[in-house]
């Protein structure tokens, strides 16, 4: 079995067969977080592309691609989304060296 | 026993949409009819110093198609005597037509506007050299390719040194007056580079005009986003990177009833290089007539029985009435 499927993401609205309610209430929300606001949909296509690569998810990562490419950004303003989100994802677990640092020094002489 | 022989099937012209152009406008309670004749925009024909990987008319070097002179004082006459407001001249790279100079300099003398598609780096093949100021000289309003503001994109889709030439083309055009705000109108035109649809108009036409200006010194008036349609050299892309389903799902997808009244074919008339009639250029490629049994050539042309004609339809509509909808002007909604 294949765990992931390029099918299911013009199937995701399936997943409101069964509570459709709490389907309903998910998509109207997703889809007002798309509209332009105070960001535009090119910034939340961007940053939802940022994020699509922080949780990994390819679903994400394909429609983001192609939402950015459709309120067009390039490939280089992607990169540097993706670069910006992994920067800071790297910088996190950097971070938690000091965790480590504190934690080996507890109990060293 | 009988040995059955395997079923060679034909490659299919048209992509494959999820349900008929037709059976949608009906979902939608709408039909697709002309509304009068303001356009006469003609094909002289396939050949192209360039072969983009996108061209719906599958247009290029080799090709040998071109439209006689012959064709075209019948499209001069119906002009003249139709009193049409604007004729749209494209290719192919319409500039390559020995009758090209001719038909746009006695079409400019009935007044008639004129539009010439021209590709920008035509103007750098023998005997092209002074475009510029033909152009000029004529009035005519040049509308030009660019798919992207940078190199890599357009290449790969117009060629390996064609967006060099172009920025060099389009410097020259801005030397003689064309999109820096003379009067002379210079309109550019992006399509994506791939399988997706083009982002909103106005959004991308104020970064193209930015980042030309900033990159290149170049100036132009408008962009025009138009969807690459799902026939010819870009159907075969799709088949090929296996994209042909889910682009034309796309299609659909976005497929916004609001287009339906400004879509292009409503007002114009396509000719193709033999002088036969068509709803549009992207028909004239699928050999998709006008709906019989009205007259067939220009040289039987009257607008009064095209002005409320059927439109003939296939998936390729899909591509005009996506989201904000493409035409050779532009979106549409």
């Amino acid at each position: 079995m294949a765990y992931y499927e390029e099918e299911h993401l013009g199937h995701f609205a399936d997943m409101g067969q069964h509570r459709p309610d709490l389907f309903q209430k998910f998509m109207a929300w997703y889809q007002a977080c798309q509209e332009d606001g105070a960001l535009s949909r090119r910034e939340k296509a961007l940053i939802g592309l940022a994020v699509a690569h922080v949780i990994q998810c390819p679903y994400c990562i394909d429609a983001y691609s192609q939402s950015c490419l459709e309120s067009g950004s390039n490939i280089e303003q992607m990169t540097e989304a993706i670069h910006m989100a992994s920067a800071i994802r790297g910088g996190a677990a950097l971070i938690h060296g000091l965790q480590a640092h504190q934690s080996v020094n507890k109990v060293s002489m | 026993m009988t040995q059955e022989l395997p079923v060679v099937l034909p490659p299919r012209r048209e992509a494959r949409a999820p349900v008929a152009f037709e059976r949608k406008l009906a979902q939608h309670d709408l039909t697709l009819r002309a509304a009068g004749v303001e356009t006469l925009q003609v094909n002289v024909g396939k050949l192209c110093n360039q072969a983009c990987k996108h061209c719906h008319v599958d247009a290029g070097p080799k090709r040998t198609e071109v439209m006689t002179r012959e064709t075209a004082e019948q499209v001069l006459a119906a002009l003249r005597r139709f009193r049409i407001p604007v004729l749209d001249i494209t290719g192919g790279a319409p500039e390559l037509n020995p009758s090209f100079r001719h038909l746009v300099a006695e079409a400019r003398a009935i007044s008639a506007r004129v539009i010439v598609r021209h590709n920008l780096t035509v103007m750098f093949e023998p005997g092209q050299e002074d475009l510029p100021e033909f152009f000029r000289e004529h009035g005519v309003e040049v509308v030009s390719s660019l798919p992207y503001f940078l190199e890599q994109q357009t290449d790969a889709q117009r060629g390996h040194g064609v967006f060099e030439k172009s920025i060099a083309a389009l410097r020259r055009l801005n030397a003689v007056g064309y999109g820096v705000g003379d009067g002379l109108i210079l309109n550019l035109v992006y399509n994506p580079v791939g399988a997706f649809l083009p982002p909103a108009q106005s959004l991308i036409e104020t970064d193209f005009k930015r980042e030309l200006l900033v990159r290149y010194g170049v100036m132009f008036d408008h962009l025009y986003t138009i969807t690459n349609m799902p026939i010819r050299r870009f159907l075969d892309y799709l088949r090929r990177s296996g994209n042909e389903e889910r682009y034309m799902q796309k299609l659909v997808a976005a497929f916004n009833p609001g287009t339906v009244a400004g879509l292009m074919c409503r007002t114009l008339v396509s000719v193709d290089w033999t002088g036969r009639l068509y709803d549009c250029d992207f028909n004239q490629m699928l050999d998709l007539g006008i709906a019989s049994p009205l007259l067939q050539t220009i040289a039987d042309f009257d607008p009064a029985l095209f002005a409320n004609r059927p439109i003939m339809t296939g998936a390729h509509c899909f591509g005009c009435t996506a989201g904000a909808g493409s035409s050779c002007g532009g979106a549409v909604a």
